[in-house]
């Protein structure tokens, strides 16, 4: 049995945003927010592109990504692709018989790789990034005034309501995870959504959404258990917009949150 | 085992009737019998007369769609809305490829025909899966298809089937041995040209389209002698130079060579009228229209060809010098309809990529009425000629419905009991158009744009991928089936879902609707109101539509989802 409807004691009380299961709640197949789009290819990936680009990249085509005459990364176009999903591929697959070679990248670094390439004329190296910091510094911030421990599960250790970060940096891009900590109400993904749900029999169950379809939703428990439900079962069924996670703009400066970003990219899981 | 089953179907009048002596002969050898009776059934031809008689054997499944009107309606009446929740399990066919399982089986006196993507045909036991046969053809590495190595079924005609592949090659196969007896090359796939389509045979003929759309092809329809494999007529989608149609590119140069306007849907066809109706793909490169000035006939427009010939008897447009991918594939379905207000009764029913739902007279294509079903946002309407009064949206803005329509490739459903019109739906779906200049190379993606989500970063374009969570903001928009009235154009009834559909849907003579869902659903409604009456839960995506054969006066209802193909019917 579950009625509370806040994260529980651990989490320092500044850090909420606002209890769970509370605030505005959607209508189903409501119509759609229109949001601005800031281009194209958003900056933060595209310096995180450059950063890989130096390091796993120049050794071939050089540091402005002329030096190869038969792969000139500046000249606008490619012999092996056109479109983005292509210009992956290639990263992906390599050139065959060639020295560009098949590598395994992750989504974070193919949609960085793309966006760097697609900016490279226009890009200045020795600016710098503006957007990735230090990530042992990042650490630091996330394990004290982030206090994103408190609540994201990493590897093996952490709480479990919360989606884990153990592999955050290889899943969502670059920008995807700025855009997260900046408004996490806005770039809440639909698997994350807080519901509150009334049984026909009075238990009030308040989880974070994992999976839905027309008949059943299937959820992560403050008390991090795996419930199923039937919703055709339920006496009030409502789901949340509102993420649990506060906006870190206004806890942190430009430093400090390039500072965490560019550790939550080195979070890639176990599988490298 | 059934051992009696071929004698409980009409034999087809060419074939003559197996003297009762030597039946009962066959059936008296314990042994003989069961083997005898399959050589029987698979040996049967299926005539012209068959195909345009088919309604007239609800036991089989004779055409993609069903028959000629493409109404994927069964008058099979066994299962009802009273019974529907004792369906159970029959059997169900694995597939042997990861592809999406969009092909919708054929069912001929027991044998059903069937595709495994990419081009591997099979025959099977119709009441066990049990495979006779199994033709495997591997495809060309040239082929280049944008969305998937997918197949949608065969045609048959006489002693064959007919397979059209992903490197744009048709073959005929012999129903019986499952061995080729003809292959043709229909187009080059190293220039983008594929074929995904079930073909359509009319008369001595089939007919096929060519994908590649988005790789600057020059769509066309193509007719080849059932016989022999030989080309008898191609009809371009898009007009060369002196063709009537060649102006509405009025770049003046060579944008209508590689104009897309592809085909990779079954087409319709009316045997009174001898008209073969096809709809049409989107204009290449996609959401950039400036590199193509103009209207860009044949693109998306509804297009009747005489069947003899090919020949062009009447267009219908439905999106001009298309900026949003709004192919219009989807298939005609041909519906017999007396109205108050419409003189004609031969009606052609469309719920369009676009968002409309149009009602056109089939004999001249002339536009009838058209009403939005979903959001639409890019036209305000239609004029009283069917033609769109474009409201576009401007830069970084989102247009509904987006690039996957408000419906898209699954087979609509008409019920001549309800005279409703039913269609898998993606409601409050948009998406933000970002043309881009882009030059012609050949066999190369020739795109012309990119496209966001309404909502930045969050997964926007539901996805065609097998992920089995739900994983996409409710704002993007949700799946629905809706009925609409042909007399009016309005909405009777809606059954929403939550997560959208790619699946197909049947209808039955005792008002029942049968469907399946990404969520993993096979599941039935009431076509009169659209109550829940029955659903079963398969874990897989339906990417076909459901069909509807008998055995032994037994219905049955099969679709596929996920990997494979289940079949249901009820208890013995
Ligand atoms: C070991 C050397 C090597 C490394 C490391 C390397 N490349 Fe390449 N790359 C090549 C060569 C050589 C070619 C030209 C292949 C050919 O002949 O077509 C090439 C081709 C390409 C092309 C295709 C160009 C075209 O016109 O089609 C792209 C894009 C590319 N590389 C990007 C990258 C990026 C981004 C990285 C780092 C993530 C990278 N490469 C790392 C050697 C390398
Ligand atoms: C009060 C608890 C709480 C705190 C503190 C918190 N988060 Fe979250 N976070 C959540 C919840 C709940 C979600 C899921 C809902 C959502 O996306 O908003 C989430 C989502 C996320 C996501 C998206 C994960 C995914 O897979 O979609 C990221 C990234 C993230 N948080 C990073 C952080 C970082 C970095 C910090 C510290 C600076 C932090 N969070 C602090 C509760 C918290």
């Amino acid at each position: 049995m579950n009625t509370h409807e806040s994260i529980g004691g651990t989490v320092p009380a500044r850090l909420l945003a606002r209890t769970l299961g509370l605030g505005l709640f959607l209508t189903l197949g409501g119509p759609a927010a229109a949001q601005q789009h800031a281009g194209q290819y958003d900056q933060v990936d595209i310096e995180y592109g450059a950063q890989i680009f130096a390091q796993r990249c120049v050794v071939c085509h050089g540091e402005r990504g002329d030096l190869l005459p038969q792969a000139n990364l500046r000249s606008g176009t490619y012999r092996n692709a056109s479109s983005d999903r292509e210009l992956s591929r290639v990263l992906t697959d390599g050139v065959p018989n060639t020295a560009m070679v098949p590598t395994g990248y992750t989504g974070s670094e193919l949609t960085a790789l793309v966006a760097y390439l697609r900016n490279i004329t226009t890009y200045d190296p020795s600016a710098g990034s503006v957007a990735l910091g230090d990530p042992a510094r990042g650490r630091e911030l996330a394990e004290g005034a982030g206090g994103c421990i408190y609540c994201h599960r990493i590897g093996a250790e952490g709480p479990r309501f919360a989606p884990a970060l153990t592999n955050v940096g290889a899943r969502l891009s670059a920008a995807t995870i700025r855009r997260i900590l900046l408004d996490p109400t806005g770039a809440m993904l639909p698997a994350s959504r807080p519901v509150r749900v009334v049984t026909e029999d009075g238990e009030v169950i308040v989880g974070r959404r994992l999976n839905e379809d027309t008949f059943t939703v299937q959820l992560i428990t403050q008390d991090e258990r795996l419930v199923a439900l039937d919703k055709t079962a339920l006496r009030e069924y409502a789901i949340g917009t509102e993420s649990a996670m506060q906006p870190y703009g206004e806890i942190f400066d430009e430093a400090e949150l390039a500072d965490l970003l560019a550790w939550l990219l080195t979070l890639q899981g176990f599988q490298r | 085992m059934n051992a009696h089953r071929s004698t409980a179907f009409a034999a087809a009048p060419e074939v003559p009737a197996l003297p009762d002596s030597l039946l009962d002969a066959a059936c008296r050898t314990t042994l003989g019998a069961p083997i005898l009776l399959v050589a029987l059934a698979a040996g049967a031809q299926v005539t012209s007369d068959q195909l345009v008689d088919a309604a007239v054997t609800p036991e089989n499944w004779l055409t993609y769609s069903g028959t000629y009107l493409s109404q994927r309606h069964t008058t099979l009446d066994r299962i009802t809305p009273d019974n529907v929740d004792e369906l159970e399990l029959k059997w169900v066919f694995q597939a042997a490829s990861l592809e999406a399982f969009e092909a919708t089986p054929l069912v001929v006196d027991g044998i059903m025909y069937l595709t495994e993507a990419p081009n591997t045909a099979i025959a099977l036991d119709a009441s066990t899966g049990r495979v006779f046969w199994r033709y495997q053809y591997d495809p060309s590495t040239e082929a280049r298809p944008c969305c998937g190595r997918v197949n949608r079924g065969l045609a048959i005609l006489g002693d064959k089937v007919f397979m059209a592949t992903i490197d744009a090659e048709l073959i005929a196969i012999d129903a019986t041995s499952g061995q080729p007896a003809w292959q043709t090359t229909v187009a080059d796939p190293s220039l983008g040209y594929a074929m995904t389509l079930a073909p359509l045979a009319i008369d001595d003929k089939v007919i096929v389209g060519v994908a590649g759309g988005e790789y600057g092809i020059r769509g066309f329809i193509s007719a080849y002698d059932v016989d022999t494999g030989e080309e008898v007529w191609r009809f371009y989608t898009i007009p060369g130079p002196g063709e009537p149609g060649h102006e509405t590119w009025e770049d003046g140069g060579d944008a209508w060579m590689n104009g897309g306007a592809s085909v990779w849907l079954t087409g319709s066809y009316d045997p009174e009228l001898n008209l073969t109706y096809w709809g049409i793909g989107n204009p290449g490169p996609d959401w950039n229209p400036a590199q193509r000035p103009g209207d860009n006939l044949y693109s998306d427009s509804v297009v009747a060809l005489d069947a003899d010939t090919g020949e062009l008897v009447w267009h219908f447009q439905f999106t001009p010098g298309d900026p949003y991918d709004y192919d219009s594939v989807q298939i005609p379905v041909l519906v017999d309809l007396a109205t108050e207000d419409i003189a004609s009764e031969k009606l052609m029913l469309w719920a369009n990529r676009n968002g409309f739902f149009y009602v056109l007279d089939r004999t001249n294509g002339e536009f009838i009425r058209g009403e939005p079903f979903v959001h639409v946002n890019w036209a305000s309407g239609l004029d009283e000629s069917g033609r769109p009064i474009e409201t576009p949206q401007g830069p970084e803005a989102v247009t509904y419905p987006g690039v996957q329509g408000g419906t898209n490739w699954y087979s609509p459903s008409y019920s001549p009991n309800t005279e409703l019109f039913y269609v898998t739906v993606w409601e409050n779906y948009g998406t933000v158009f970002r043309p881009v200049e882009v030059e012609y190379q050949p066999g190369r993606v020739f795109g012309g744009g990119t496209l966001g989500g309404p909502i930045p970063g969050a997964a926007n374009l539901p996805g065609f991928g097998l992920q089995p969570v739900n994983n996409w903001t409710d704002e993007v928009g949700n799946g629905a089936i809706h009925a609409l009235d042909p007399r009016t154009g309005e909405q009777v009834w809606r059954f929403p879902t939550t997560d959208i559909s790619h699946s197909g849907i049947l209808t039955t003579a005792t008002d029942v609707l049968f469907t399946g869902s990404r969520e993993g659903y096979f599941y039935a409604l009431d076509a009169r109101d659209g109550t829940l009456l029955w659903r079963e839960r398969l874990g897989g995506h339906g990417m076909n539509g459901p069909m509807s054969y008998a055995l032994d006066g037994e219905q049955y209802v099969a679709i596929a989802m996920g990997m494979g193909l289940f079949v249901y019917g009820l208890p013995e």
